[in-house]
Order: C-alpha cells, then structure tokens, then sequence
C-alpha cells in the first residue's frame, strides 16, 4: 500500500479469512479482502453467532464494534446491505462484517453482544428502514420528530419532500411541500463514449422527424430582422440611376461580383439593402 | 382568628394522630388527602442550554434532584452530509469535514482525503504528510483549547476558559494564515495540501510552541488541576471501567481516561506519525478528572510532535505530480493548454476512483473518526458512511449519569467533548 492510510495489522488478513471461516462456519457466505481489508458476508439469521464467534474466539478477538453503515443497492433484490465495523484491539486489526436485507426481513439486534449498538442500529433503521430485531428503542434518532421517509436511501431526492419556515401570519413553524427557487441540477459526468444510457436534450428530434409544415408561433409579415426600420435611408444606387444598364462600371443584373454569376437576380427583398459599393460586403453579411 | 374561633379549637385538635389510626379511622399505608406523595419528574436539559454544548436535549427523570434515566434526543443539527456527500465529487465532499466537528476541521479532513488516498492507492509527498500531521496536531490543541475551557467553565470556574480563548484564538490566526480561512481550512487534498505554507508562518508557529503556549497553558491548568473544587465536582463523577468503555465503543480520550493505552496515531500510525516520538496518557479511575487530565497532556504532547515535525520537515512538493487527481496550480494553468485541460476537467468533472469499500480511521481531538467509503469506480462517492465519535459516547451518557446529581451532567457531558456538527452530521 503507497497511501499513507492507517497502518494496522493487515498481513494478518489472510490469517484472519481462515480462522474466520473455521469460526462461522456454515454462517459465512463468502469471504474477500478487497483493497487490504476482509470482508466476511455472512447469512442474516446466522449474524449473531457469527458476530459472537468474532467477539470471543480467541484468536479473533474483535472486542469493539465502531460503526454499523447502511448502503442501498436498489438493484439487488435484498436492496440493503448493513455492515458492521469491527476492530480488535489485541491484534490491532479491522474487518466488516455485511449482511443483507430488504424492507420486510428484520436484521437480529447485537445489542446483546455491543450496547452500544443500540444507537447505531437506530440510525440505518432512520435513514434506510432496516428494521432490528430485538432492538428494544428502535425509534428515529437523527431525523426531526415526525419525519416521514427513510433519507439515505438512493430513491429519496436529495432535496427531500417538505420545507419548514416560521410562518408569520400563523405564528409558528409550518411544514409545507418543498419548493426550488431553481431546479435541482445533477450533471452526469459518464462519458458517452462508454455507452452512457441516457437521453440528451433534443435526441427526441432525431428520432421523429418533424412534420412539414409545421407552424411557427409567428406569422410572416410579423417577422422582421432586428433594426431593419432603423437602417440607413440612403437609397441604393443601382436604382438611383436611370440609365443604370448603359453604364460600363454597372454590374447590376450582369452576375458580377455574385457568388453565382450565371444566378438569376432574386426578387426584391425588402429587407436586404444593397450596398453602396455593389462589392458584396453588405450590411447584412 | 376571632376570639370564639380559638376558644373552639382546643376540642378538635387535642387528639393525637396516632389514635385515630388505632381506632382505625385512618390507616398509613393508605394515607388520605393531604399526605404529599413525591414522584420522580422529568426535566428537559436544552436543546438550547449553554452548559449542553450545542443542540442537545436530555430528557431527564429526576428523584429529587438524582438522575434516575437519561434520554438524549439528538439530530437537532442533522444537515444529511451524507445525502450530500453522494451528490459530490471527491474534491466537492471536503469542505463538508469541516463543517463536522467544526472545533477540529483539519482532522475531520484528514480522515477523507486517507479514505480516498486508500481507495486510489496514491502516493503522497513527504512533506505534505508532515505538513498535515503538523497541522492535525495544531488542530487538536485548538479542540482541546475549547473543551478544557467549557468543561472548566460548566463545572463553576471563568477565569481558564478565557485564557484558553486566547489560545484558541491563535490557533485561528495560523489556520488563517495557512489556509486563508480561520475555521473550515479546506486545506488538505487527496494526494497532499492545497498549497505550502509560508516559511514564516512556520517560525512564528514555533516560537508560539516555545513562549505563548506554554506560559498560557500552563497557567490556566495550573489554576483548576489542583484546585479542591476542580476535584470535587469532577473526582469520582461518571466512572466508567475498562469493560464498559470497550462495549460502548468508546476511543480517544475517553478509552484511555479508562486506563486502555489505545491511540490510534500510536497503533495504527497514518501519514508520519510512525516517526513521531511521543507519549499516551492513560488515566487510571475513569472519571472526568481523568478525561479532563488525558486531554491536559495531550496538548503538551502534541506540541512536542508539532516541534519534531518543524525540525524534521523536508523541503519538497506539497501534492502529488499525479495529473489525473491534483489540478495544476493557476499560474501554470494560464500558460500550458495541458494544464489548463485537466484544471477544466478536474474542477468539473473530478477524478475517477476506482471500485473498492474501505474504513479508515483515524484519531480526531475527540477520539476515533471514521469514514466507510464505498466507491463505484465515478466521480462521487456511492456512500459515505461518517463515523462521529459522539455518537457512541453520549449514547453512554445515560449509565455514566445514573445515580448521579443533576449538577453532575454537566461535568459528565463537559468530559465527553461533544460537538453537534459531527454528532448529528
């Protein structure tokens, strides 16, 4: 390991796997070290004896639990997995212990094994629902009283469901429907390149071709370019000229000078003003 | 009174009490109206008391004035960082440490960019490691600073708490000075610290450890360690043994206060602080004196690592030359368009890191501050589960208050050294 993380006894890793499947037995599912550290996932009606075999086996040992973390995997059929921390603190070593579970299969409480449990069992059921079984406080803990909906679950939005605001008029604190002042913005930084599967804005016009004809919101005549009643009077000298088609230094009708010489000359257009020169370099290119 | 009335009086109070219960007008284990029943009541301490450091409400049960039950209602400052945290790049995640444990912000980043660094298995210049252990260590004589003030002052005494302020108050100018910012520094980076500190800065930090500090400090302990007191609201007063303390998950100062020589920087040593030479104080009745004695110590120990680091420290980078997680500086980025493409890229877009859970702890002024990190290989966390130290140890404020007087939860609670920000996260 290059990062200057937390040095504890993870050679013993290996060691660890072995005697904790000794130990388990049946209980364990499976057992990995991913990224120095052992993960032990074991069967939730086997939790308590697997967690009690960490805690007394001597050679495991791992006296403290420090942490128990929910995470929400909606695409998992049992969606939540709960982990729980433990360190020993004879052989200096870490290990998580995970187990899965869903909104109706309730998890065994280790508050028998941790007291301290209590609290952080009562924290993945606020925020996630995995409900413990045995746990005799299970009520919220972070959330205000009287919420309603597990928070940390990848389904709730981020931005929640209710505000509060002190309410002048009602001279208390009122609870009312989320409202955004500006949309909630997420910007997906996957690359399409790697087969992103989402729909970008205007993708839906490619898709369906749009039908001829369709209306503008604006009639005709109502369009007009943007200063085309301000622009300079001068009138153009082409037309000032009565004998215009005599004069030699005249391209006016011959095509020189256009993009096109062999183009027909294009109807009046009321908008476009030709220039004094005839050079092409326009107000309007 | 008329004169009839007294005159009238002496007929119906002449018989004892005694023979009405003989003639068994009255029995005493059914007393009548009139006989006061006393039952035990409840009490709320806060949310907003200055003696419960922030936004904690106990609902207490008294008998009389012994606490019979303790119930701490907290969450009242849950901002969901974690909700958050998911919603931000890696880079985006770390002012949120700061806003934690908002008394020792550096620490609380140095969990999450070790977390990260784990996960991204990244190398880190030796001179931002000595630099972030030097700063952790400033950091937790700052938290110190103000919990041995406030504890000082719940438990009667103000004269302490205000030198200590002045001592806290430097720390905050050298924060600035490091980082621009007195409070939440944002200083430290996955891969190193956001930039080096100026030479001066260092010896004005030193010159602090060898006059300022000291004189101050001791000062203000010298005051109230050996003051009777001191000692009789804090000796013998939420007494937790060995046994308890590991159960109920407690670390830090709290853990070794119970006699457990357990240091995370000494076990389980991050950054430099394998090189460090540096003492644990262990307590040996587990009482609030002794946290409160731990904590004295531990300022005098970390300014000593703080005085190694300053002798130690090498001349070098600050950040990793990993291009693909440490923008380029700005000036660089003015002049190379390479530099100016990841600058773009890693503002925005973040680095990538790669698919992996991991717990890392370390220990914080206040005891062992974890993060389990689950990556799924983009730009943001999948989940970022936060570790507080208060959770668990005013989860035990109940069993260490039991028996109890009332006045006494405040030493206890003063003891723990509890801040909501990272209680409630």
């Amino acid at each position: 390991m290059r990062a200057p993380a937390p040095r504890w006894a993870a050679e013993l890793n290996g060691a660890t796997i072995e005697a904790a499947q000794a130990a388990i037995g049946g209980g364990l599912a499976h057992a990995v070290e991913l990224v120095g550290e052992v993960q032990l996932h074991v069967h939730r009606d086997d939790l308590i004896g697997a967690l009690t075999a960490l805690r007394d086996t001597s050679g495991l040992e791992y006296q403290q639990l420090m942490e128990i973390a929910g995470v929400d995997y909606p695409q998992r059929s049992e969606r939540f997995e709960v982990v729980y921390c433990l360190l020993s603190l004879t052989r200096n070593h870490r290990l998580h212990v995970h187990v899965a579970t869903d909104e109706d299969h309730a998890i065994p409480s280790v508050t028998g094994l941790w007291p301290v449990a209590g609290w952080l069992e009562r924290e993945v059921y606020d925020l996630y629902g995995v409900v413990f079984d045995g746990n005799q406080d299970l009520r919220r803990i972070l959330t205000d009283y009287g919420f309603r909906g597990h928070p940390l679950r990848k389904d709730f939005p981020m931005t929640g469901y209710t505000e509060v605001r002190y309410s002048e008029e009602e001279k208390r604190v009122v609870y009312q429907p989320v409202q955004l002042a500006q949309d909630f913005r997420n910007f997906d930084f996957l690359s399409p390149w790697e087969g992103a599967e989402y729909v970008l804005p205007g993708d839906e016009k490619g898709a369906l071709p749009q039908a001829k004809g369709a209306q503008t919101p604006l009639s005709a005549d109502t369009i007009q370019k943007a200063g085309a009643d301000k622009s300079p009077t001068a009138e153009p000298q082409a037309s000032s000229q009565p004998y215009g088609k005599t004069n030699a230094e005249s391209r006016a009708h011959t095509g020189a000078g256009k993009a096109e010489p062999d183009a027909t000359p294009k109807p009046a257009d009321p908008d476009v003003i030709p220039s004094k020169s005839g050079m092409g370099g326009g107000q309007n290119q | 009174m008329s004169q009839d009335t007294l005159n009238a009086a002496p007929a119906t109070v002449t018989v004892d009490p005694f023979v009405d219960e003989l003639l068994g007008k009255v029995s005493a284990s059914e007393p009548e109206v009139g006989d006061v029943t006393i039952q035990n009541y409840t009490i709320n301490f806060g949310p907003q008391h200055p003696a419960a450091h922030g936004v904690l409400r106990l609902v207490m049960e008294l008998d009389g004035e012994l606490v019979e039950r303790i119930d701490p209602h907290v969450g009242l400052l849950h901002r969901g960082t974690e909700k958050l945290i998911e919603y931000k790049t890696y880079t985006q995640a770390l002012p949120y440490f700061d806003r934690l444990d908002y008394c020792s912000p550096m620490c609380m980043e140095h969990t999450w960019v070790l977390a990260v660094e784990k996960l991204l298995d990244l190398e880190v210049p030796i001179r931002a490691q000595y630099l972030r252990v030097f700063f952790a260590e400033l950091t937790r004589i700052m938290n110190h600073m103000l919990n041995l003030g406030s504890h000082v002052m719940d438990v009667g005494a103000m004269t302490p708490n205000l030198w200590l302020f002045e001592l806290r108050e430097d720390t905050m100018n050298f924060y600035e000075r490091a980082s621009g910012a007195r409070m939440h520094a944002n200083y430290f980076r996955v891969g190193g610290v956001h930039q080096d500190v100026p030479l001066k800065l260092l010896t004005d930090i030193a010159d602090w450890l060898d006059t300022r500090l000291p004189r101050l400090f001791e000062d203000a302990i010298s005051l109230v360690a050996d003051n009777r007191i001191f000692k009789q609201r804090n000796v013998d007063i939420g007494t937790v043994s060995r046994d308890d303390a590991i159960a109920w998950g407690f670390s830090g100062p709290m853990i070794r206060a119970a006699g457990i020589p357990w240091d995370l920087r000494k076990s389980q040593p991050y950054d430099v602080y394998d090189r460090m030479d540096f003492d644990i104080p262990v307590g040996t009745r587990g009482d609030c004196y002794d946290r409160f004695m731990v904590r004295v110590e531990e300022v005098r120990q970390s300014a000593r690592i703080m005085k190694q680091c300053l002798a130690e420290m090498p001349e070098g980078p600050v950040q990793t030359t990993d291009r693909k997680v440490m923008p380029p500086k700005r000036a660089e980025m003015k002049r190379s368009m390479e530099a100016l493409i990841h600058h773009f890229k890693l503002y925005t877009e973040g680095f990538h890191v790669p698919a992996g859970e991991v717990y890392v702890a370390t220990e914080s002024p206040k005891g062992e501050f974890g993060v389990y990190l689950v990556a799924d290989g983009t730009n943001k966390p999948y989940r970022c589960k936060i570790r507080p130290t208060a959770f668990s140890h005013l989860q035990a404020m109940d069993f260490m208050s039991r028996g109890h007087m009332l006045a006494d939860t405040t030493a206890i609670l003063g003891a723990m050294d509890i801040v909501f920000g990272e209680c409630d996260r």
